[in-house]
C-alpha cells in the first residue's frame, strides 16, 4: 500500500516536471508577454496521481486475464457471447435496420446530416478493415483513395456533367485502380515500411491536388457539385438530405454484405493467413502478390465509392479534406472497433464520429483522446471493442468417441 | 556556380538536421525494430521548450548566442525526459506483442503529443527570437553560407563525433551494440537490456531536440505541427541510408537534403515533398535495405 502510494507520488512529481514548461508557461514573443498558469500544475499533479493508480490496476487486471486465458478459461465478454448467438444476431440486425430506416423521418435535417457523415466513416472503416484488419497491411494513406473518388466525381461532373449514379461505380473503380498501382511497388515491403510508404502516397496525393491547378483547381477546390438525382425530380434541401441518407444506408448494407462474404471466402482466408504469418502463408501455396493486391484494391474500392458520395453530399471539395488526420481517424476507428471485426468497426465509427458531434464542448480534445485511446487500446485491449469472430468447426460427437478417438 | 554553391550548402544544412533526427530513428529501430512515430514530436517539443526559454530570456532583456545555448540545454533535458517517459508508457508494455501493436501505439502517441502541444500552447506559428549574430569572419562568403548555417553545421558535426565516440569507445556503447546484435544474448552476459533501451530513447531524443532548436532558430518560427513532416522526412533519410546503420542515417540525411535542395532549386519548389517521397519509394523498390544497410534474411 505504502509502496504504491510512494510510487504514485513520484510519478505525479515526474509529470509535474515533465509538463511544466508547456503547460504552465506561455510566451508571446511578439507582444513580449509571459503568462504563468501555475494552476495547471495542480491539476497535472492530481490527475497523474489518480491515473497512476488506474494504470497499475489495469496492468494487474491484464495479467490476471492472461493467466486465465492460459488456463483455457473463457475470456470472452458477455456481449461477445451474446453476439455469437446467431438467432439473437438476426433479431438485432432486423431491429437496427428498422431504426435506421425510420431515423430520418423522426429527426431534423441537421441530425440526419451528422448521421450521414457517421455512415460515411462506417464505409471507410469497413474498407480499411479489409486492408488492415484482415490482411494486416497497415495503410496510413487511405484517405488518398477517398480523395480519388471525390475528385473523380467532382471533375467528371464539372467538365462532362456526368451524374451521381454514373460516377458512383466509376469512383470505386478508380479507387481500385489506384490501389493496384500503388500496391505494385510496395508488394515486397514488410509491415513498418509499408506504413511509411502509404503515408507518403497519402501526402503526395494532397500535394499534387494542391499544386496541379489546371486539373484540380488547387487549394480553392471545386464547388457546385451536383447532388444525387432521382429521375430528374426537384428536391429541396431536407428532401435531398433524406435521399442521400437512404443511399448511404443502402451503401452500408451493401458493404456489410460484401465484406462479410469476402471474409469467409477463399481470398478472405488467404488474407487472414497472410496477416498471421507471411512466410507460412506463402509456403502453403498462396499467391502473395495477388492476395496483397486484392486486399489493397478491394479496400480502396469502398473508399472510392464513398468518396463520390462525400463530394455530392458536401457539393464542395478541396485538398484540405484529405489530410493525414483523416487517415488517422479512419485507422483509429478500425483499431478501436476491433481489427477484422465488422461489427466492431461499425461501433467504432459511431463512437468516434458521433461522440465529438454531441459533446461539442469536448470536441477540441477529440484528437487528443483518439491518440491516447489508440495507444491504450493496444496496451490493454489489442483485440478492440469487439474482437473478430473466427468461424470455428466443432466436433459434435459424444464424449465417449472423443476419448476413444 | 554561386547558385549551385548556395543550394549545396542549403542542402548540407538541411541534410545535417535530417541526419540528426534520423539517428534517433535508426538507433531505436536497430534495437527494438520499431518505427518510433512519435520521434518527430519529440523534436517539436524540444523546439517548443527552447522557444519558451528563449522567449522568457529575451523578454527579460537577455540575448545572444548564450541564450540559445541555455535554451538548447533545457530543451535537450526535457526532450530526454519525454523520450524516456514515452518508452516507459507506450512501448515497454508492448514488448513481445505482434509487430503492428507498438507501431499503432506509436502513431497514437504522435497524435496525442501533437494535440497536447496544440491545446496547452497555441495552434499559431510562434516567432522564435533570432539569437545567432552575424559573425564578422563570415562576411566574405555570406552570399553562399550565412552564420546560422555555420552554427548548424558545426553543432551537428560535433554532436555526431560525440555520438560516435560514445558508441564506439565507452562501456555503455558496447552494451548498446551488443543489445542491437542479439538482445537475449546481451541479457545473458549481464547487460541490463531495459536500461539500454531507455538510454537509446534518451540519446535519440536529445539528438532530435538539438535538431529542433537549431531549425527553430534558423527558420524563426515554431508550431505544433512541425514535428510531423520533419519526422517523416528524417525517417525517409534513415531508410535511404539503411535503417539500423548509424553511418547510413548520416549519409541518408545528407543525400536527402541535397536531393531536396537541388530539386527545389532547379525544378520546382511546389513539389518538394513529392520528390522526397518519390525518392523513398524508389529506394524501397530498388534497394529496400538502403545504401549502407545489410540485407537481413527472414527466417522462420
Amino acid at each position: 500500500m505504502l509502496r504504491d502510494f510512494k510510487q504514485s507520488l513520484l510519478i505525479s512529481a515526474w509529470f509535474v516536471f515533465l509538463t511544466f514548461p508547456l503547460m504552465a508557461v506561455r510566451v508571446n514573443t511578439t507582444d513580449q508577454v509571459v503568462t504563468w498558469r501555475l494552476m495547471n500544475m495542480v491539476w497535472v499533479a492530481i490527475g497523474s496521481f489518480v491515473l497512476s493508480y488506474a494504470w497499475r490496476f489495469m496492468l494487474e487486471r491484464k495479467k490476471v486475464r492472461k493467466k486465465t486465458a492460459e488456463e483455457g478459461a473463457d475470456t470472452r465478454s458477455k456481449l461477445q457471447i451474446k453476439l455469437e448467438d446467431m438467432s439473437f444476431r438476426y433479431k438485432a440486425m432486423g431491429g437496427l435496420l428498422i431504426v435506421a430506416l425510420v431515423y430520418p423521418l423522426v429527426v431534423n435535417t441537421y441530425q440526419t446530416n451528422i448521421m450521414i457523415s457517421a455512415l460515411i466513416y462506417v464505409v471507410l472503416g469497413l474498407g480499411l478493415n479489409i486492408t488492415v484488419g484482415l490482411a494486416g497491411l497497415l495503410d496510413l494513406g487511405f484517405v488518398a483513395f477517398f480523395g480519388v473518388g471525390a475528385y473523380t466525381f467532382a471533375l467528371l461532373n464539372h467538365h462532362f456533367d456526368l451524374g451521381f449514379w454514373m460516377t458512383l461505380p466509376l469512383g470505386g473503380v478508380f479507387g481500385c485502380l489506384l490501389g493496384v498501382i500503388l500496391g505494385f511497388p510496395i508488394l515486397r515491403l514488410r509491415g513498418d515500411y509499408l506504413a511509411i510508404v502509404t503515408l507518403g502516397f497519402g501526402m503526395i496525393f494532397k500535394v499534387v491536388m494542391e499544386n496541379w491547378d489546371s486539373l484540380s483547381f488547387g487549394p480553392s477546390g471545386i464547388a457546385n457539385i451536383d447532388k444525387p438525382g432521382l429521375f430528374g425530380m426537384d428536391m429541396n434541401l431536407a428532401q435531398s438530405t433524406t435521399y442521400i441518407y437512404y443511399i448511404m444506408i443502402a451503401l452500408v448494407v451493401f458493404t456489410i454484405l460484401i465484406t462479410n462474404r469476402l471474409k469467409n471466402s477463399r481470398i478472405g482466408r488467404a488474407w487472414i493467413a497472410l496477416r498471421e504469418d507471411e512466410i507460412a502463408c506463402v509456403a502453403m501455396g498462396i499467391d502473395m502478390a495477388r492476395t496483397k493486391l486484392s486486399a489493397y484494391a478491394l479496400g480502396a474500392f469502398w473508399a472510392g465509392m464513398v468518396g463520390v458520395l462525400f463530394a455530392s453530399k458536401t457539393t464542395f471539395i478541396n485538398p484540405a479534406s484529405f489530410t493525414f488526420m483523416e487517415s488517422a481517424i479512419i485507422l483509429s476507428i478500425v483499431v478501436l472497433g476491433g481489427m477484422g471485426s465488422i461489427l466492431g468497426v461499425i461501433l467504432g465509427a459511431f463512437i468516434l464520429i458521433l461522440m465529438p458531434e454531441y459533446l461539442r464542448d469536448l470536441s477540441e480534445y477529440r484528437m487528443l483522446a483518439f491518440g491516447a485511446a489508440m495507444a491504450l487500446m493496444m496496451i490493454f485491449r489489442p483485440q478492440g471493442l469487439v474482437s473478430g469472430l473466427r468461424q470455428k468447426y466443432e466436433y459434435k460427437g459424444t464424449k465417449d468417441q472423443v476419448n476413444n478417438g | 556556380m554561386e547558385y549551385f554553391l548556395e543550394l549545396f550548402f542549403g542542402g548540407l544544412t538541411r541534410g545535417s538536421i535530417y541526419a540528426l533526427i534520423a539517428l534517433g530513428y535508426t538507433m531505436v529501430y536497430g534495437i527494438i525494430q520499431l518505427i518510433n512515430f512519435a520521434h518527430g514530436e519529440i523534436y517539436m517539443i524540444g523546439a517548443f521548450v527552447a522557444l519558451i526559454v528563449a522567449g522568457i530570456c529575451t523578454i527579460y532583456g537577455m540575448t545572444g548566442i548564450s541564450v540559445l545555448i541555455l535554451a538548447g540545454v533545457i530543451a535537450v533535458i526535457y526532450a530526454c525526459a519525454y523520450g524516456f517517459t514515452l518508452e516507459k508508457i507506450a512501448y515497454r508494455p508492448l514488448r513481445g506483442a505482434p509487430r503492428l501493436s507498438p507501431l499503432i501505439s506509436a502513431i497514437g502517441m504522435s497524435i496525442f503529443l501533437q494535440n497536447y502541444v496544440l491545446l496547452v500552447q497555441t495552434p499559431d506559428f510562434l516567432p522564435f527570437p533570432s539569437l545567432i549574430p552575424d559573425f564578422a569572419f563570415m562576411e566574405p562568403v555570406a552570399y553562399i553560407i550565412g552564420s546560422p548555417e555555420l552554427v548548424i553545421l558545426v553543432t551537428t558535426f560535433v554532436t555526431m563525433i560525440l555520438l560516435t565516440l560514445l558508441i564506439k569507445k565507452t562501456r555503455v556503447g558496447k552494451a548498446m551494440r551488443a543489445t542491437q546484435q542479439d538482445m537475449n544474448m546481451a541479457r545473458l552476459v549481464g547487460v541490463n537490456v531495459d536500461r539500454i533501451i531507455s538510454l537509446t530513447f534518451i540519446i535519440g531524443s536529445a539528438l532530435a531536440a538539438i535538431g529542433g532548436v537549431l531549425v527553430a532558430s534558423y527558420i524563426g518560427q515554431v508550431n505544433f505541427y512541425i514535428g510531423f513532416l520533419a519526422g517523416v522526412k528524417a525517417f525517409t533519410a534513415a531508410v535511404l541510408g539503411g535503417i539500423g546503420s548509424i553511418a547510413g542515417a548520416v549519409l541518408g540525411g545528407l543525400v536527402l537534403g541535397w536531393a531536396e535542395s537541388f530539386a527545389a532549386g532547379y525544378i520546382s519548389s511546389d513539389y518538394e515533398d513529392v520528390f522526397t517521397f518519390g525518392l523513398l519509394v524508389l529506394i524501397l523498390i530498388l534497394r529496400p535495405s538502403g545504401i549502407l544497410g545489410k540485407t537481413r534474411k527472414q527466417k522462420v
